[in-house]
């Protein structure tokens, strides 16, 4: 009597977990298959100047992103088309590098006031960013066009004299 | 010496933090219950030495004493005094302090509550709490201290920033601080730290809860969700405005025109609020029907992480971000806590596996407790997609060697689908009954909706040529709207007909004597707002640009503006304002003035672009000052954005607060239930009341 009560338990439990298997199993898969699809799709290589400098012809029309330090004496805004043109110089992406660079605000410093780092001209349309001044560190995101600039879509800035560790004494003179 | 008091009460508070938790802990494991009533004394005390160094930093930054290095980064002569005290949750010192003592807060309140029914649990929950506290206090202490001042070490043109005078140092005062970053000063982000703060360490009261649960074995039963309910309740209640608050500001201040950008910071913190969110959920299956319990545990367990894991983001900035806390040293030390209380936690809950077994089993797709599994798993799935977009360029770089971010677009791809489905599910799950629900039943319940919505939005969709997206979204948010309100007319007929009721009295009756429940829904029906202002914001924002004379117009969805002259002035605060006076006509009727800005900040040389906006329930004007002629003063450039209904984003939010309220507030039962009261005596252990 009391197996076959267990037995029929049995029996009707393990489609029904089966049913909760299978459904759990569906929206993993759909869950993984728009994670990887999503990935792939929005993937954007995150390159430094002197990377993308390289690598040129080989990037084609793919989306790339690229930090560098932003050059002050070549920024230029025209208010009337919000045309914004500005030259990064090259520095270095990884952050132990920037470290040992001395932080960020030094290593913005060097690579601006170094000539043989390698270069790239920005464009970008639209108002001018608050951030955007001499010695940022920009982020853009955008493509490479046949002509040697790069057309961003989206322009990033951060100002590391503001939020960095930077000695506050110089900071105010330093901007 | 104002300084010197308060660096002497943290360094109390980092002692007092490790004797509590050895105390607790230790009392716990050998049942010494005078160390843990005295761990319990000791772990109030924190929260008291913790006040003494806030009141501290607080006065330094008031009465500006610039031989504190933190004082200097983040105030400064200018600076109002409203700024100064706020500064202290403006910068990585200040803000990691002010972590610990909210956290602090909640173990002293935690501390002092009654324990008569569940003090087996006590000592953990103590020790647990003060372990986390304690990492916080101890960052303070040694990597972020807000009281180290700076020095000059000869032979060197570096200033030192630390509490003790390196060898041959020299202290060093500058003239005036750096004041607080301009961006920062807005009611937003000025709320957005403590409130969200106040959310990520109310998470830490039910998580240790929940390990001491798993510890003493109380996991069997489930008193410690019930115990935590308001706990939790009012965590997430903060972490939501926090996050409100955080998106409002972008609005404001960041002046492209949205509110969320994927940000790994804002990431950050919308991850614990998910995991938080179906923690919520889970625990009523729980508490309900004894079920879901490895859920509810897991899911505590990782908002705790995430929690810890969105404070490393913010603080350190590890991830580039446009919030720009550049990184530090607090990497390595956040890395190896995250990692100990990972291990730890889930070592703990595979040990005690057993005590969570499952009271029934699940019986059918048709049951609530099965929409609440599949929710569980939605809100899980987005955060793996949240966190996997989030340290995406971290985990590329490791592997490849290159850095490969994905931007916006991918969290806009994956999470869209599946917070659609997580809405619709919130939309039905309240229909379905426990256990089994006949479909036919359910059919009946949601034919009229369902026709309702799909009627509108087909109309609607073709009617104004939208993006299929678009229109399901509206389908969506109409279908889950009304299966919401119509719970509510059931309610209320029911009262109106049984107790001869007034529809408002019955209304106001239904929702007062079940709180839990119709608090519940109102926060499903704010969700369902905000739904509408993302939609707005996604798929039907528009925006125009022009150089304007004075005197000449641009226009957009039925608004002109006309540029009416430029004017400059010194503001508060130390900056420069230009000021541009735009007239706002909607056809040709004058609607109002509106004032677009751009602050300078002299001492930082910053420039701020304010917007202003005209609201209206169909959608915002937002006007951008971008560009202007800088001698004649006659002509200027405008940026405007038509930002469709926004402002259900905002009212939704308040509505979420009020509906969250309601849930949380205490019925007379609990009143009596829980005591403030600080007896000690109370504890001491009595033989055989059975824990």
């Amino acid at each position: 009597m009391t197996t076959q009560v267990a037995v029929n338990t049995t029996a009707r439990a393990f489609p029904k977990r089966w049913k909760f298997l299978v459904g759990t199993l569906v929206i993993l898969a759909a869950v993984l298959y728009l994670i990887v699809t999503a990935t792939t799709e929005n993937a954007q290589y995150y390159l430094t100047v002197e990377e993308v400098v390289e690598r040129q012809t080989a990037l084609g029309d793919r989306i790339i992103r690229v930090s560098g330090a932003v050059v002050g004496e070549t920024i230029r805004y025209d208010p009337q088309t919000l045309e914004l043109t500005f030259t990064i110089a090259h520095m270095p992406g990884d952050p132990s590098e920037i470290d040992e660079a001395g932080g960020l605000a030094a290593a913005i410093r060097a690579a601006v006031n170094n000539p043989d780092a390698p270069r790239l001209r920005i464009y970008y349309k639209g108002p001018k960013p608050d951030l955007l001044r001499p010695e940022a560190a920009a982020i853009v995101t955008g493509r490479l066009g046949e002509d040697g600039v790069f057309y961003a879509d989206e322009v990033l800035f951060k100002c590391p004299t503001r939020y960095d560790e930077a000695p506050p004494a110089g900071a105010a003179q330093e901007g | 010496m104002i300084a010197d008091i308060g660096m002497l009460s943290l360094t109390m508070a980092l002692l007092l933090a490790v004797y509590t938790a050895t105390a607790a802990l230790y009392g716990g494991w050998k049942g010494r219950w005078t160390w843990v009533e005295s761990a319990r004394n000791a772990s109030v005390m924190i929260f008291f030495m913790l006040t003494i160094s806030v009141v501290a930093v607080v006065y330094s930054l008031v009465r500006l004493d610039l031989s504190l290095a933190y004082v200097s980064e983040v105030s400064s002569r200018a600076t109002s005094l409203f700024l100064r005290v706020t500064a202290l949750w403006g910068g990585q010192r200040g803000s990691i302090l002010f972590w610990a003592w909210l956290m602090s807060a909640f173990l002293a309140a935690v501390a002092i509550r009654k324990w008569d029914t569940d003090r087996v649990l006590m000592p953990y929950v103590i020790g647990v709490a003060t372990l986390t506290t304690g990492f916080f206090i101890w960052l303070v202490v040694f990597v972020a201290n807000p009281f180290a001042r700076m020095w000059v070490v000869p032979g060197s043109d570096e200033i030192v920033k630390a509490v003790l005078p390196p060898r041959g140092a020299t202290p060093f005062i500058p003239v005036d601080g750096q004041g607080l970053n301009p961006l920062l000063r807005h009611f937003g982000m000025i709320g957005h730290p403590p409130t969200a703060y106040v959310g990520f360490t109310g998470f830490v009261i039910p998580y240790a809860f929940a390990v001491a649960a798993l510890i003493t074995g109380q996991s069997r039963s489930d008193a410690w969700i019930r115990t935590t309910r308001r706990w939790t309740l009012v965590a997430w209640l903060f972490l939501s405005i926090g996050l409100l608050l955080g998106g409002r500001w972008a609005y404001d201040v960041l002046g492209w025109g949205g509110f969320w950008g994927w940000d790994p910071v804002e990431n950050a913190m919308l991850m614990p609020w998910l995991t938080g969110t179906a923690f919520l959920h889970s625990v009523m299956i729980t508490e309900k029907r004894g079920m879901l319990k490895v859920w509810s545990v897991v899911l505590i367990i990782l908002t705790y992480l995430l929690v810890i894991f969105g404070t490393f983001i913010t603080r350190t900035g590890l991830v580039s971000s446009v919030h720009a806390f550049a990184k530090s040293s607090l990497g390595l030390p956040f890395f190896v806590f995250i990692g100990i209380m990972f291990l730890g936690s889930f070592t703990l809950l595979l040990k005690r596996l057993d005590t969570l077994r499952s009271e029934h089993e699940m019986e059918s797709f048709l049951s609530r407790e099965a929409v609440f599994l599949f929710q569980n798993m939605l809100f899980l799935a987005i955060t793996v997609a949240v966190f996997w977009g989030t340290v995406f360029p971290m985990i590329s770089e490791l592997v490849t060697g290159e850095r490969i971010t994905v931007g916006p677009p991918y969290f806009d791809k994956v999470t869209g689908p599946m917070f659609a489905a997580l809405v619709l599910l919130m939309g039905v799950a309240p229909l379905f009954a426990w256990r089994k629900q006949a479909a036919r039943t359910l059919g009946k319940a949601l034919w009229g909706p369902f026709a309702v919505a799909t009627l509108i939005a087909v109309v609607l969709g073709f009617w104004q040529r939208m993006h299929p997206a678009a229109a399901f979204g509206i389908w969506l948010v109409i279908f889950v709207a009304l299966t919401t309100l119509l719970e509510f007319w059931k309610g209320m007929k029911a009262r109106m007909t049984v107790r001869k009721e007034h529809p408002l009295e019955a209304l106001v009756n239904l929702i007062a004597r079940n709180r839990r429940r119709y608090g519940g829904y109102i926060v499903h029906l704010a969700v369902v707002m905000m739904a509408l202002g993302v939609i707005g914001d996604g798929y039907f924002q528009k925006e125009t640009q022009a150089p304007l004379r004075v005197g000449q117009t641009l226009s957009l969805q039925g608004y002109t503006i006309r540029f009416d002259g430029l004017r400059q002035y010194m503001g508060s605060d130390g900056r420069e304002v230009l000021e541009a006076q735009v007239s706002l006509f909607k056809g040709d009727e004058f609607v109002r003035v509106l004032r677009p800005r751009r602050d300078y900040f002299i001492v930082q040389q910053q420039p701020v672009t304010i917007p202003a906006t005209h609201t209206t329930l169909a959608g915002d004007v937002y006007v951008l000052l971008v560009g202007w002629e800088e001698i004649t003063a006659s002509s200027a450039t405008f940026k405007i954005y038509w930002n469709p209904l926004i402002i259900w984003m905002w009212s939704g939010g308040i509505m979420l607060i009020v509906g969250t309220l309601i849930a949380w507030w205490p019925t007379r039962a609990a009143r009596r239930e829980v005591s403030y009261v600080l007896r000690p005596g109370a504890m001491r252990p009595q033989p055989s009341s059975g824990g």
